[in-house]
This record gives structure tokens, sequence and C-alpha cells, in this order.
């Protein structure tokens, strides 16, 4: 298992032990986190889980996909630490990993 | 005031209705009724990572069953609905019980058109809508097994995908003169057409089906001019119809899908209905009536209802989108195109990277669809929501930046 801190848009943390492969996405839908939509279910093709991943993790998320980083150029408010959610599979690397919600999706 | 809320259905529009109203502080009774035995799930991968295994129930299931114990819905997801008696204001339900509501609404979703020729009951012979309906494919996706897949729409060539890399034999008969006929342009059906030809489908367009033919197994479709196509396994991938009857028995009004008002409101103001079996107006489009199959519309719709039944403002509307994944490719869609006069070609389909915008004869765009190009589809989807007016001359320049183009409409 590999812990994720969500930090809402007000500040509020929920902090979840993600089992491997579990996207940060699919780790908020499913156990009450608001602020993250993805309303087409994690095929990239919505840009509704936008997060921010905290600057000393971002590295460690690896490289975004062509279809991310178009789909997010696209997205309100990105910043150099944007990711779609549903693009970052956990690991045991990202065991301890923080990410920010926006304060909307749409 | 609404202190009993029960929901007809238990798909994606439900579920999103549940949680929407639970979100929006209803504290009251909330009752979700289903068919399928399963909490709510996600049916797109049914006919992508599902089918291909590449993922599984746990992870498609939308939301754990603790979701809906710490929300106080109380799920039957094994007790459909088999009566809507609006004068007492009651569900009643396959095992005798009987729910009132101060509000129902209505997510039954639809139903897949079946085939009515001879040996259309025969073994072998598939659909595809819900979970059981996957495996059941799944479990005969076998190498060298010949499929042959009736109905050239989307379902139709997401399957046929899927079971290509399998290592099946797959052919695709379309009845209309080209596949995706009903639901895209021409440039899209001879892209998606090609790519399935290169990738060893067999596609056949022109095509009318006299029978399915086999002793109890089916063995082959028999063609209206006499070929037989050999097949140990038929999907059968028509389109789908919506599950009205419930309504209609009850006299709501209804004829393709149920009828709503913006905020997903019926003929009776205490009846809402979502998703599938729905028809609705779209502001983007002059109101125009319109029943859409797609996730957009579900999570939409039941958004609408839950804030129209709280007394919340209503969510602003997003132009209708939806996907399609097929091997690598990914298609987006946003905007409905009925209308268009003219169609314009951004980028290069032999790139396989490219996209055609939908204009009328003013240059207001009303649809794009985006293959590998999703600057196109959320650009196209800001300026459709504005209502914006475009230069066809620019739109087809990709030394002009999408950026640039949506700033300017």
């Amino acid at each position: 298992m590999a812990k994720v801190t969500y930090i809402e848009h007000s500040g509020k943390e929920h902090v979840l032990d993600l089992a491997p492969g579990t996207t940060i996405m699919e780790g908020a839908v499913k156990n009450r986190i608001p602020g993250i939509d993805a309303d087409c279910g994690g095929a990239c093709a919505c840009a509704t889980c936008h997060v921010f991943v905290d600057a000393d993790w971002i590295e460690k998320t690896g490289k975004l996909g062509s279809m991310e980083e178009s789909m997010l150029d696209f997205a309100e408010g990105i910043t150099p630490l944007s990711r779609l959610s549903c693009q970052i599979s956990m690991t045991p690397e990202l065991d301890g990993i923080i990410v920010r919600l926006p304060a909307a999706q749409h | 005031m609404v202190d009993r809320i029960v929901i007809i259905g238990a798909g994606q529009a439900a579920a999103q209705a549940a949680h929407s109203l639970r979100a929006g502080d209803y504290q009251g009774r909330l009752v979700m009724l289903g068919n399928e035995g399963l909490a709510p799930y996600q049916r797109p991968p049914l006919s992508k990572a599902y089918l291909s295994g590449a993922t599984g129930l746990d992870r498609i299931t939308l939301k754990p069953q603790e979701f809906w114990d710490q929300e106080h819905v109380e799920t039957y997801f094994d007790v459909p609905a088999t009566e809507l008696d609006r004068v007492t204001q009651v569900v009643k339900t396959s095992d005798g019980q009987a729910f009132h509501y101060d509000v129902a609404i209505i997510a039954t979703g639809s139903s897949v058109r079946r085939l009515s020729c001879p040996g259309a009951e025969l073994a072998g012979v598939h659909y595809l809508r819900n979970i059981g309906d996957a495996d059941g494919l799944r479990e005969n996706f076998l190498p060298g097994k010949k499929l042959v897949i009736i109905g050239g729409g989307y379902i139709g060539l997401e399957v046929a995908a899927i079971a290509i890399k399998a290592g099946l034999e797959v052919t695709i008969l379309e009845a209309a003169t080209r596949m995706l006929a009903r639901v895209a342009p021409p440039v899209i059906s001879t892209f998606f057409e090609d790519l399935h030809r290169q990738a060893g489908v067999t596609m056949l367009n022109n095509v009318r089906i006299a029978a399915l033919v086999g002793d109890k197994q089916v063995r082959g479709v028999k063609l209206e001019d006499g070929q037989i196509i050999a097949a140990h396994l038929v999907l059968v991938a028509i389109g789908i119809v919506p599950n009205a009857q419930l309504a209609q028995a009850a006299g709501l009004s209804a004829s393709d899908g149920i009828e709503t008002d913006l905020d997903a409101r019926t003929s009776d103001p205490h009846i809402y209905a979502i998703g599938d079996c729905a028809s609705r107006p779209l502001v983007h489009y002059d109101h125009r009536r319109s029943r859409l199959e797609s996730v957009h519309n579900a999570l939409e719709q039941a958004k609408f209802a839950a804030a129209s039944i709280l007394g919340l403002p209503r969510p602003v509307e997003e132009v209708p989108w939806f996907w399609s994944d097929q091997y690598d490719i990914k298609l987006q869609i946003v905007g409905l195109s009925m209308g268009a006069t003219q169609s314009v070609v951004r980028g290069d389909a032999a790139s396989r990277q490219f996209a055609v915008f939908h204009l009328d004869g003013a240059n207001r765009l009303l649809a794009v669809d985006a293959i590998n190009m999703p600057p196109a589809f959320m650009v196209g989807k800001q300026i459709i929501a504005r209502q914006g007016h475009l230069a066809p001359a620019r739109l087809a320049d990709m030394s002009i930046s999408m950026k640039e183009i949506g700033a300017g409409a």
C-alpha cells in the first residue's frame, strides 16, 4: 500500500492508503474525497481530474503522456505542477505523495 | 417538503443523482432500485478495457458499497421497479415492496435493439449492454475463432479492435454505405475503416442480413444475396432503445425517450427522468429535443435533477461530448452536427491527428470530431458553448494554434 495525502481547495486534508496500480483519481472518487469529478472514468478524455502535485513529488510522477499534456493545456488554472490524476498510478516510489485539488473541475 | 426520493435504476445516471443529492445536503430517505444485482458501474469500458481484460469489475464499479452505506442510500440492486403509481406516489417492485415517494427519478437506461431475422435465437449470438454480456463475449474470445459483428457503430468497432488483438478473425457487417454512418462524417468513417482494415478486420458495407444459420449454435450469417459469412460467434450491435415502458404505463409523455424539461423534470412535476431513457431540450441548439446516449448526458441530467429537487441553481449546461477508444486512437466528439452545412478538416488523416469542424451556413460552430487532437476538442467545446463563429480558412490553417483560433471566435 502507498500513502496519498489529498488537500482540498479549502485546506482540508485526507490521507488514504492505496493499492499499487490504483490511480490517484480512483482513490479520491471511491473514498468520498470531493474535488475530483473524473467524468470519463479515467480514459483521459475529459480533463476533470486535475490536481496540483506537491513540488517535492512532481518529478517522481514521471513524464506526461502526449494526450494528457494536450488535455491539461486547456484545464482551468494549470501550473507546472498540474497533472490529470487518472494518469498517476500508485507505486511504492510514490508512497507519501501530496496532491492539492483545484477549486472546481468544470 | 421532499423527504422521500426513489431512484428507479442503478446505472451511472442513478449513481450521480444519489451522489449529487447527498452532496447538496439532502437528508431525507433515498432509495435506489436496480435490476443487475450490482452496484452502479461504468459501461464504457465494457467495449474497451474491461472486454480486453485490462481492467476488472472492482475498478469499473463507480463507488464501493461502503460509500452507499455511509451516504445512507438504501440500495436494492436486484429489485427492479414494476409499477409507478402517480396517484398514490408509490413505486412498486418485483418482490412486492411499495416505496412511497415525494420525488421519483427514473433512470432506467436503455436496452439493446434486438435482431428479428430467422436464427436470431441461436446460441452464440451475443449483445453487449451489461457486465454479464461482456463476460459472455470475453470467455469466447479465443484465437482463431470467427467473430461476425452486425452493426458498424461505436460498439461494433470498439469490440472489433479488442477481438482482433485477441487473435480472432473479425468481420463487420454494416447496412449503410459506410461504418459510423449515423454518428460521424464520411472522413471519420473512412479513417476508421482504413484503421480496422490495416489491423486485419474485414468490413462490408451495404449489407442486408437474411438470417443467422446453424443448428443450435450459430455457424454463419446469411446475407440477402445468398452469401454465408462463417461465424463461431455473432455480436449484434445495432443500437439501443430507451427503457420508457414504466413511464409510459404511468402516462408520462414519452416518444423517443421520456420527455423532460431543462431541469430533467417529466410531465409530472414529482417525477424526473435522466440518462439514456430521457429526451431533453439542448440550450446550445435552440432547445431542440434530443435523446443523448452518453456518460456526459447521464451525469449532467442527474446534476440538473438534483439541483432542481433541492432548489439549488441549475449547473451550467455543457455542450454534449463523447469519446471512443480504438487501438491507439482516441476519438473525441463535442457538439451535435445536425444542421451543419459545411465541414472543415484541420490536419491530415494520414498523420493520425486531425479534426473535422462542422459549421452552419453563418459559420457558427456546431460540432467537432477530433482524432488524437485534444486541442480541437477542448477549444471547440468552449467555442460551441458561447455559440461562436469561425472563419473556415483559419480552422484549416495549422500554422494558427487552436488557442489563437479560440481567442478569435
